[in-house]
């Protein structure tokens, strides 16, 4: 797509707001100078945090503090901005956007992001002065201006309304709020948590006019007052509509895109014209609009993905949950918490110490989750929610969070229940293991940190506590000590993850690309990061990456163990440990063949032809013609197997024919350590299951799954994971968590101490808890493996070289 | 380095024949030779013995002036055959001319 007349492909982009400008940012971290880009934005500043207006109403911080990225952010990324510049047509024939003013730019992808408008409703008086919507930091300003003392009536009793309300409260207004339904809130509440909110809200001063319709609004070219259906009147100086909003669409629609509410687009964000991708509450997407963040952000990491051409990520819709921001007033409410025909409600009420937790119970799963007072659980009953995992087990403290019994004083106890998984951060959708993990790897120690590196808490900061608590029960008093960032090698002063983030979102390809994008101190890097940033490269990247054979050790390299004296030893795949007469014939002869000094039986129940030169290894390999079976390597090793059901008076199943089926699916798999399995056909567990990476058990109703055990230098049991009934199930989670592993585990960590890292119910919750999950992990193991080729067939066919035989001086001298 | 006493150069390779980063192994009379090349394309010429035991050093991972050894690591001067502080410890070296895409070394007659 690279212009010859142009230079680099030009993106423009409509809309300088939350999620346009967050699809930018993504872009650029995954695809730096991909594009020329270009800004337009019809408000006069570069891109804020619209969320925070409804602090900087209320006084609580300043305009300046939520600029997400400045002018000098613009300049340094070479992105030209136009601000204060509606864009008026767009010529889809030409590719051209045409500008208010004149200014007219090109395109070879166009990205709107055009955000909403607040809803007026057609009734008389809406167009006086004094009457308002409340989007922009104009608005604010508007409100603000308004005399202590003056009357303001807001009419719209969502989140918008209250926050408008609340603020104007803090001005010293007089505020009342005007709400159709008989209570406030009424998407996010019932009635009964409705009623210790609008308590509360009478308490600091607020006015409240509910099951009531506005008919007009009155007063001579600036506002009066109101006249409500039922006849009642209001004075006011201010009036503020706060009842909706609608997509901004006309843009598109005059274009010729197809809109319906919204601009539509379909699971990689683009609109009916290839060219033109579209993100944010202007769009419609699988007929749903959104109008919180998390979910637009979500839509801005697909688009950018697929701006940047790796056409990788899907969106497929999104559950958010809301939470008010009024200050003192704590309200987190998900899913569908009204009940109803066959769902079961689970309640709390503590009238007088103003709290209420309720949550809806729809065929043994969370359905909604309303929290009010104390919110504390919004992220455990979320996770649970999202995932949709049969919470009967759980219906005694579901209220009361994870642990029975525990009364929860404090909420830093609380936080360290929490399992990895809970989502703290629900505008950008961050995990309690990705900021504990951060913390950790990363050296953070304030929550302005965790913002940079994560995100966490960067957009409506309501989430702020959580993470505090999270820094302190992670970091306990050390500030200092965890301050210092753990580097690969002496290479870099990059972190593992570090690495992998820039190998994924840059795409970085090969070993080398990964030296010279980041900068190596060593050119040429050392045994510690050649062999792992390879690994990664590939991992990442199963399809396109470029394998450096000399970035493997020499193991890994020649495919073969090297032993003390430079010789090699060579282990055939025997399936479960399985062979047959014919085999072990075929073996026996090529051990002869070649005068193969010892042949031994492993403790992995396979065969070792030890002692092999390097110039035989190719003969022998052929010879055999086995695959290979990986002894050498940080990969699937053994699947170890006992007798089972087809022989043992006591076998309970097949652990024979699992175990073959096992070693079948993962062979050819690498990872960040040698993986060991095991499969025992009864709890006697003679294939000592419980002390390899992914062991399992046959007990007569299905198997269970140990993982993270080892038997090697630090002796420790497997945890169980969970039971399954048939073996295809447990394949398929033994692919997910291998997966998982491969893709979050250093390298050269094996799956005991990752697990000690990160924790048995991230795992669960990634493998078990949400099947999604687990089948995307799956689906990513198996296209890995699909790119492998067995080892000693490829250097068979040429198609890597081992430099089996030595070179020779050339007879000629100089 | 001083050049042996009745040795003449040889050809013993083309830069191809040795992976960049990576060694070779040449077969003489007087034993195994390990050809090692940096990231800058020079080409080194060692015997193939770890002084530490003895390890192939054209199979151990060449980064700059160091070559570490397939075994246990050690890292090796590619330049004077020295092992790397803390270790101790010389491997013989021998000289090497490229000529254009050809490697001589200056071996026994
Ligand atoms: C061949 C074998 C011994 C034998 O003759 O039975 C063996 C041989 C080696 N093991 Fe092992 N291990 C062998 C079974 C085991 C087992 C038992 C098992 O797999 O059931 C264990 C404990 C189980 C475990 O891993 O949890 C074992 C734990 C280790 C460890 C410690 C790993 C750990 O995480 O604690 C190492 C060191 C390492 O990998 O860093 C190691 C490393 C080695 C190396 C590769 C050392 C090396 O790098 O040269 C040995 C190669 C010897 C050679 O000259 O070829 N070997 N090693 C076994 C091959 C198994 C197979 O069939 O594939
Ligand atoms: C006061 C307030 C509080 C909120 N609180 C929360 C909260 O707590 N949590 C939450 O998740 N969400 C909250 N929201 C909602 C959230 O701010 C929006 O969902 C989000 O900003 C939408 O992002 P967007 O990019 O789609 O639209 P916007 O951020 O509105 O950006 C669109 C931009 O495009 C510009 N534009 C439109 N048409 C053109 C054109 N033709 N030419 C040039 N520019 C154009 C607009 O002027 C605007 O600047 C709040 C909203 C408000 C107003
Ligand atoms: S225990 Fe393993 S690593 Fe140690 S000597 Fe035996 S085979 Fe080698
Ligand atoms: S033999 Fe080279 S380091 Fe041990």
């Amino acid at each position: 797509m690279n212009n010859p007349v142009y230079g680099r492909p030009r993106l423009v982009m409509v809309g300088n707001g939350m999620a346009g400008m967050r699809a930018v940012e993504e872009l650029l971290a995954m695809a730096p100078g991909h594009y020329d880009i270009t800004v337009f934005g019809d408000e006069p500043h570069p891109n804020y945090n619209r969320i925070l207006l409804s602090p900087v109403l209320a006084r609580e911080m300043a305009f300046e503090d939520t600029i997400l990225n400045d002018r000098a952010w613009y300049h340094a990324h070479g992105i030209t901005l136009h601000a204060g510049q509606a864009v008026t047509r767009i010529d889809r024939a030409r590719r051209l956007v045409h500008a208010a003013d004149g200014t007219v730019e090109r395109y070879d992808r166009l990205l709107l992001a055009l955000g909403s408008t607040p809803y007026v409703p057609a009734i008389s008086g809406a167009q006086l002065d004094g009457v308002m919507t409340y989007r922009t930091i104009e608005d604010v300003r508007a409100m603000q201006a308004l005399p202590a003392g003056a009357r303001a009536v807001v009419i719209g009793g969502g989140l918008l309304g209250l926050e408008a309300a609340y603020g104007l409260l803090t001005q010293g207004a007089k505020v009342t709020v005007v709400h159709r339904n008989p209570w406030l809130l009424d998407r996010q509440m019932d009635r009964v948590g409705a009623d210790l909110l609008q308590r509360s809200l009478i308490a600091r001063g607020l006015c409240l006019c509910l099951g009531a319709e506005t008919e007009a609004i009155t007063g001579d070219g600036h506002v009066q007052g109101l006249r409500l259906k039922d006849g009642r009147t209001l004075d006011a100086d201010l009036v503020v509509f706060a009842v909706g909003i609608r997509p901004r669409t006309a843009l598109a629609r005059a274009a010729g895109l197809h809109c319906d509410r919204g601009i539509v687009v379909d699971d990689t964000l683009q609109t009916f014209d290839p060219r033109i991708y579209a993100v944010g509450e202007c769009v419609q997407h699988r007929g749903l609009t959104y109008g919180l963040v998390a979910p637009l952000f979500e839509q801005a990491k697909v688009a950018a993905n697929h701006l940047a051409q790796y056409g990788r990520l899907r969106y497929t819709g999104s559950l958010a949950s809301t939470k008010l921001k009024v200050t003192g007033v704590g309200l987190f409410s998900a899913g569908d918490f009204t009940g109803g025909a066959g769902c079961e409600e689970v309640s709390l009420l503590d009238a007088a110490g103003g709290v209420y937790k309720k949550v809806v119970i729809r065929d043994h799963k969370l359905a909604g989750i309303l929290l009010y007072g104390d919110t504390a659980l919004g992220p455990w009953l979320f996770q649970l929610l999202r995932t949709g995992q049969d919470v009967s087990a759980l219906r005694d403290h579901l209220l009361f969070g994870e642990t029975t019994g525990d009364v929860r004083h404090g909420g830093g106890r609380a936080i360290d229940h929490m399992p990895e998984a809970a989502e703290i951060c629900g505008c950008n959708g961050i995990n309690k293991g990705t900021i504990v993990h951060a913390i950790r790897t990363r050296g953070l120690f304030t929550v302005d940190d965790v913002r940079r590196c994560t995100k966490a808490s960067a957009s409506c900061g309501s989430c702020t506590g959580l993470v505090e608590q999270i820094l302190a029960s992670t970091l306990g008093g050390l500030y200092e000590a965890t301050a210092r960032k753990r580097s690969l090698c002496a290479c870099t002063d990059l972190t593992h993850d570090e690495i992998r983030d820039a190998i994924v979102t840059r795409k970085l390809l090969s070993v080398r690309a990964v030296f010279a994008t980041l900068e190596w101190k060593a050119a040429g890097g050392c045994p510690t990061c050649r062999p792992a940033v390879n690994y990664y490269v590939r991992c990442a990247w199963p399809a396109e990456a470029i394998d450096d054979p000399q970035a493997r050790l020499v193991n890994e390299r020649v495919h073969a163990n090297i032993q003390k004296d430079a010789t090699y030893s060579v282990i055939p795949r025997l399936y479960g440990g399985v062979t047959t007469p014919a085999e072990l014939k075929r073996i026996a002869e090529v051990a002869e063949r070649y005068q193969v000094p010892m042949v031994k039986i492993t403790g992995g129940q396979r065969i070792d032809l030890l002692g092999v030169k390097k110039q035989d290894l190719p003969a022998i390999w052929a010879d055999l013609g086995m695959p290979s079976g990986h002894a050498y390597g940080k990969a699937l090793r053994t699947c170890k197997s006992c007798v089972g059901t087809e022989f043992c008076r006591f076998g309970t199943q097949d652990s024979t024919h699992l175990a073959i089926t096992l070693e079948k699916r993962l062979e050819r798999m690498w990872s960040p350590h040698k993986v060991k399995l095991a499969a025992s056909g009864c709890p006697r567990n003679c294939a000592e299951s419980t002390i390899k990476d992914f062991g399992v058990i046959g007990v007569d109703s299905g198997w269970e799954i140990y993982v993270g055990g080892n038997g090697g230098m630090k002796l420790r049991a497997g945890d169980l994971l969970s039971k399954v009934a048939s073996e295809d199930e447990v394949v398929e989670l033994a692919e997910a968590f291998m997966q998982l592993y491969r893709k979050e585990a250093y390298y050269l960590e094996r799956t005991a101490p990752w697990i000690e890292r990160v924790g048995l119910d991230h795992i669960k919750a990634m493998t078990v808890e949400n099947s999604e999950s687990r089948k995307q992990l799956a689906a990513e193991l198996r296209h890995a493996l699909s790119h492998e080729e067995d080892p000693w067939a490829a250097a068979l066919s040429g198609h890597i070289t081992i430099h089996a035989q030595p070179l020779r001086v050339a007879e000629m001298t100089i | 380095m001083s050049v042996p006493e009745n040795t003449v150069w040889k050809e013993v390779a083309t830069l191809a024949d040795i992976p960049a980063l990576g060694g070779r192994v040449v077969a003489t009379e007087g034993g195994e030779i390990a050809l090692l090349r940096n990231e800058r394309d020079e080409v080194y010429a060692l015997d193939n013995r770890c002084p530490h035991k003895g390890g192939p050093l054209a199979e151990g991972t060449v980064s700059g002036d160091t070559v570490y050894c397939p075994l246990h690591n050690w890292r090796i001067d590619l330049k004077h055959g020295q092992a790397r502080d803390p270790d101790v410890g010389c491997v013989r070296t021998w000289p090497v001319r490229l000529e254009g895409e050809r490697v001589f070394v200056r071996l026994p007659e």
